[in-house]
């Protein structure tokens, strides 16, 4: 039995903003359906700039890309973006703003609202529905974030470091239950973050990156099988796996100097 | 936050009291006739004598005012989503509606009356032209203050420019529309006033406070000049209070202008 065609398809993927350095340098990465990928690298390795190839948000300027087997315009539809703000829109209530993508797609309201509902119960914010965002805490928005991300029942999920601006705690809590939804709604997920320890936690499958122009410096399997407890983080291998993906981070910076 | 509740009207009893005060002893000081510094009580005294005449008259001007007002909010918010749809039409049109606002609006009165015809018409027509600008530079400003990952978003979940334009655009800039507001409604009863005294006698006048200017100036009532003046005061607060109060009820839920500080 062959395997399933990847869901995300990198072939010597090039890209420069104008005239300007490349961003990112022949590029070739397979993503296979159900992976959760991290990214992870120095400032300026275009890893958010990956994800906006991805979402096609941002053309290629050479090479092949192919999202859930065709072009990443045509795959649009099952694909949903975190940003790292959590950009709701300030007059929507966190209902409001969890069923906006189904009013842009035309989706009656009473069914966007039991659909709103759903998912508000999904991320435990069933009693905020009818709250504006300036009433959330940080956290709060970004689970309203992702619920409205959810809504589209994307097939893959792009989160460009969705959790940088809250505290570690909150952080550890919201990636716990990250991996839930996702066994609930499952999603093929390109992870960009700062993060180590977040990134081994959430992962199966870690890519490190250089800058300058960015490209692929290691990739690091993630063995630890799903779903994932909250002590993970607690154990020697989890730290051992934290220690050789510090490692391969600090030998991609210094690829840079060289 | 209560018994703090002071802070709001305490301040301006005592400065309005100072300065009505120092009205007085300016007038005993100076030894000024009451025809040139009618002192407030006379005044109170003439806005009670011509009580009639000022409401009418302010009636009149309201009518004026709130038409120029309503003609100027929806052509404003009109042209600022024209120059909000393309940056080669803002740089295209932009220019000629700063002609528009730095002419002098009393040098084209004949052209008003010429024009639009005198009365209730060339009154709203000075209204709009001395009001309108404020909207479209507020307007047009929030159309564009869009943040960027919002946008991307919205593109990127298939939003058709419309569905962009009403969901996303108008939301964005409905704080700046509403500043707009606030400032053409200080601005539209001055227009309505200015308008009556240079284009509503044209035809006979219409008995706005603009042409009782007109009247009483001629009539060397100088007390009942500056009751005009007052009654000009009071319509030009209404107005801000009723916008004000719009601002209030399209923003109270959402905005962060309207922050509670107790949460």
């Amino acid at each position: 039995m062959s395997d399933p065609p990847p869901i995300v398809q990198f072939r010597a993927v090039n890209k420069h903003y104008g005239a300007g350095p490349p961003v990112l340098d022949r590029i070739s990465l397979d993503v296979a359906a159900g992976e959760f990928v991290s990214l992870i690298g120095p400032s300026g390795c275009g890893k958010s700039t990956l994800l906006r190839l991805v979402s096609a948000l941002s053309p290629v300027t050479s090479g092949a890309l192919s999202v859930d087997g065709a072009t990443p315009e045509q795959a649009r539809e099952h694909l949903a973006f975190v940003f790292q703000e959590a950009t709701l829109l300030p007059w929507l209530t966190a209902a409001g703003n969890v069923e906006l993508p189904l009013r842009l797609r035309g989706v009656p309201a009473a069914e966007r609202r039991v659909r709103a509902a759903e998912l508000l119960a999904l991320v435990r914010l069933r009693a905020a529905a009818e709250l504006y965002p300036r009433q959330l805490s940080g956290g709060m928005k970004m689970r309203v974030s992702i619920a409205r991300a959810l809504s589209r029942e994307p097939r893959i999920l792009l989160l460009d470091e969705p959790f940088a601006a809250l505290d570690e705690i909150t952080r550890n809590h919201l990636n716990e239950e990250l991996l839930g939804w996702r066994e609930k709604a499952p999603f093929t997920a390109l992870f960009v973050t700062h993060s180590v320890a977040e990134a081994v936690f959430l992962s199966n499958r870690i890519l490190v990156m250089a800058a300058g122009p960015g490209r692929l410096h290691a990739g690091v399997p993630v063995d630890f099988p799903y779903p994932r407890e909250a002590t993970l983080r607690e154990r020697p291998e989890y730290f051992a796996k934290v220690a050789e993906v510090s490692r391969l981070l600090h030998t991609a910076e210094e690829d840079r100097a060289a | 936050m209560k018994r703090r509740a002071w802070i709001v009207w305490l301040p301006p009893v005592l400065s309005g009291a100072f300065l009505i005060a120092l009205w007085y002893a300016g007038r005993a000081a100076t030894g000024l006739q009451s025809w040139i510094l009618p002192t407030p009580g006379e005044i109170f005294q003439a806005a009670w004598n011509e009580h009639a005449t000022l409401l009418r008259a302010a009636g009149g001007t309201a009518v004026g005012a709130l038409g120029g007002f309503l003609v100027a909010a929806l052509a404003g918010l009109a042209i600022a989503l024209v120059l909000g749809g393309a940056r080669w039409l803002r740089t295209g049109l932009y220019p000629w509606l700063l002609v528009v606002q730095m002419t002098p609006v009393i040098v084209v009165a004949p052209i008003i009356v010429l024009w639009a015809g005198p009365g209730l018409p060339g009154i709203i027509t000075v209204t709009f032209l001395i009001s309108f600008f404020p909207i479209v530079v507020n307007t047009t400003q929030g159309l564009l203050s869009a943040e960027a990952p919002m946008v991307d978003l919205f593109r990127m979940y298939g939003a058709t420019r419309w569905q962009e334009l009403q969901l996303l655009r108008l939301p964005s800039a409905m704080p700046y529309f509403l500043a707009g507001l606030r400032i053409a409604a200080t601005l539209a009863p001055i227009g309505a006033i200015f308008g009556e005294y240079l284009v509503g006698n044209a035809s006979g006048g219409t008995g706005g406070l603009g042409f009782l200017v007109y009247v009483y100036n001629t009539q060397i009532k100088i007390p009942a000049l500056f009751a005009t003046a007052l009654t000009s005061c009071l319509l030009g607060f209404i107005f801000v209070a009723a916008v004000s109060w719009l601002n209030w009820a399209l923003l109270h839920h959402w905005h962060d202008s309207f922050e509670r500080h107790d949460r």
